[in-house]
């Protein structure tokens, strides 16, 4: 399995200020590979979740190509890249996230639900993510009810829930303590183990830990550590 | 259960707003149009119930309006003429059909706490009331035999007494949502016997008639060739103390109103549905761009753009079928039984059209409900679908 980023740049048009073409990420050859947990680091501002939305089929390139296993994604219609983005990509996005209609059990079901039913395997292994996560006693609790750390530990199963090929995840140990950084981190280094491509941006020194392979960003411009 | 749903009882009162402001849509239309289409066949009702093109009636009959508002307002009265008129009428050119009717009030009787208009018809050359009054009893009206009117509380076998003469209800007539409805119809010769029977016992404001020599009303359809104007002034010009009115000009009144109150409701309708249509767009609006981040997260997990505004368009879609059924049922429970208090309310003839009819009203004010909850939120579906993922998902804004 293999994710790759071909010359991929982003810019934004700026309302205001200098310049009103601006550059969010500069020409960027990246790949992700299946079984490496891959940290990115770098100011805030830098590009990092700008380079992660393109990873991930959420934000097309100005230039360049995202081959997953040699297929351009973006090349792919609407219909097409959601199904990939549902089969084989996960997702923790920046922030919360949560679908405030729905439990926690089925906010992390609903990758499952949108496509279909959820069946008895999906619903046990939703039982054991919370379970590992440490969120089994929120499972009928709706979002408003919870704490940060606790949406951020759904939005992390939410991911899993497809046991999915590519993995990202944006500061997802942003508002957790060190124990529970710790469980997140377990937890994204064995979905590696079990052969996912992991990325993830984290400012936490316990991150290089884990990581196989070290990034930073500045200026929009990527780095090996 | 579907996402739309779980949104929909996620936000109990938001739900709540967009589903009264449906069933006010679906009320409105329904009660306005169900009210002007009964007040159409109520009005047709009466034209073909009147069923003469010209009638000929005492002169102070129609300057006191007593005339008419026995016909168009269901109030009591008589007034007679004498019957010589009957017979120069017969000899005016260009009459076609002709017949005379004679007109009593009851005092209050057994069957009804108000006085009832009775209306004595000639069974022989009656051609306005018999026609109609076939479809519930087919023969020509014997001695003291009546027919009676919808509304009124009497059933065929039941005997009825009117100035001491005792009747016998021979049939009661389908509802015509007009005058009719509390009127009894009875034949010549037993009508002249109770307005004996009123004169002799001082209760009939004419004390000095004869019952065998007066009529009170002569119906008359034009002959061949001939209109009803050329009737109506050929009588007037020649024929003292009578009054002759063509049918159509004496319930123009009655179309006037109803193309008002037709007007008024048409406006009440468009003015409802505008601003329904006007608050549902913001409501539904607000209720997508709150929960942008929420759709946006619905993209990440592999939420295609069609199926973002599939999810819209079946929350609108779920609120309208819910809001319309609501909206119908109320409109069927309100105006179903009070039809007789709207007839009374608005004092025109008012009859509820065919229960198809109601039907394929009720279905067109659903239709109409759902399509403008549908459009309203078709917009918020389009712009949720255009939703740059990428953009919102950055950071907690
Ligand atoms: N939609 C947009 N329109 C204009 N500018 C944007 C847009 N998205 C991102 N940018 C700009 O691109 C740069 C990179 O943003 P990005 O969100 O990728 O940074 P980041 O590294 O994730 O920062 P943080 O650590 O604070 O999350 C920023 O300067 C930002 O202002
Ligand atoms: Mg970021």
């Amino acid at each position: 399995m293999l994710l790759k980023g071909e010359g991929i740049a982003r810019e934004f048009i700026r309302v205001s200020g200098g310049s009103n073409r601006f550059t969010a990420v500069q020409d960027t050859d990246i790949e992700l590979h299946g079984g490496q947990l891959t940290v990115l680091s770098g100011r805030s501002g830098s590009g990092k979740t700008t380079l992660l939305n393109m990873l991930s089929g959420l934000l097309p390139p100005t230039r360049g190509r995202v081959l997953l296993d040699g297929e351009d994604i973006y090349s792919l219609n609407d219909a097409k890249l959601s199904r990939l983005r549902n089969r084989k990509l996960g997702v923790v996005p920046q922030g919360q996230t949560a679908i405030h209609s729905l439990t926690v059990r089925e906010n992390i079901l609903l990758p499952c639900t949108l496509y279909g039913n959820a069946d008895a395997a999906d619903e046990e292994y939703a039982a054991s993510l919370m379970e590992r996560l440490d969120i089994a006693a929120l499972a009928s609790v709706r979002p408003a009810e919870l704490s940060g750390g606790e949406l951020r530990r759904m939005a992390i199963a939410r991911a899993m829930i497809r046991h999915p090929e590519v993995i990202f995840a944006d500061e997802p140990t942003g508002d957790l303590d060190d124990e529970n950084t710790a469980v997140v981190f377990e937890f994204l280094r064995s979905a590696a183990g079990d052969g996912a491509a992991v990325l993830v941006v984290s400012h936490e020194a316990a991150a290089a830990d884990y990581a196989d392979r070290r990034l930073t960003m500045t200026k929009g411009e990527i780095a090996e550590m | 259960m579907s996402l739309a749903f779980k949104n929909l009882r996620g936000k109990p009162v938001r739900t709540a707003v967009l589903v009264i402001l449906t069933v006010l849509l679906a009320l409105t239309v329904f009660a306005g149009t169900l009210t002007v289409s009964s007040l159409r066949s109520g009005l047709g009702s009466l034209e073909n119930r009147l069923g003469a093109e010209v009638m000929v009636v005492p002169y102070e009959a129609t300057t006191k309006k007593s005339f008419e508002n026995i016909l168009l307002q269901g109030s009591t009265g008589y007034f007679y003429m004498d019957k010589s008129v009957y017979d120069k009428i017969s000899k005016t050119e260009g009459i076609g059909r002709i017949s005379e009717q004679f007109y009593l009030a009851s005092t209050s009787s057994g069957c009804c706490s108000i006085p009832v208009q009775i209306i004595g018809i000639d069974p022989e050359t009656d051609f306005t009331v018999q026609p109609w009054i076939k479809k519930s009893f087919d023969k020509p009206l014997g001695d003291c035999d009546i027919v009676v009117g919808n509304d009124l509380n009497a059933f065929v076998g039941d005997t009825l007494q009117f100035y001491g003469t005792d009747c016998r209800v021979a049939a009661k007539l389908e509802k015509t949502g007009t005058s009719f409805d509390t009127t009894v119809f009875t034949n010549e010769s037993t009508i002249r016997k109770m307005i004996r029977a009123s004169i002799d016992k001082g209760l009939n404001n004419f004390k000095d008639i004869d019952p065998e020599q007066v009529v009170s009303c002569v119906m008359i359809d034009p002959a061949e060739g001939y209109t009803a104007d050329d009737v109506v002034n050929d009588i007037n010009l020649h024929i003292k103390k009578v009054r002759a009115v063509r049918t159509k000009e004496m319930i123009s009144g009655v179309s006037d109103s109803l193309s008002g109150v037709s007007r008024i409701v048409g406006i009440l309708i468009f003015a409802v549905w505008v601003l329904g249509g006007v608050i549902l767009l913001l409501a539904f609006t607000m209720s997508v761009n709150e929960r942008r981040k929420e759709f946006a997260v619905l993209r990440v997990i592999g939420a295609s753009r069609g199926r973002l505004a599939r999810t819209v368009m079946a929350e609108a879609l779920t609120v309208g079928v819910t809001g319309s059924l609501i909206g119908i049922g109320l409109g069927l429970l309100i105006m179903l039984p009070f039809a007789n208090a709207v007839e009374g309310l608005l004092s025109m003839p008012y009859l509820l059209p065919d229960i198809w009819s109601i039907a394929a009203i009720a279905c067109a004010a659903a239709a109409a409900a759902i399509v403008t909850g549908a459009a309203a939120a078709a917009v918020s579906a389009y712009r949720i679908s255009r939703l740059d993922t990428g953009v919102i998902l950055r950071g907690d804004n």
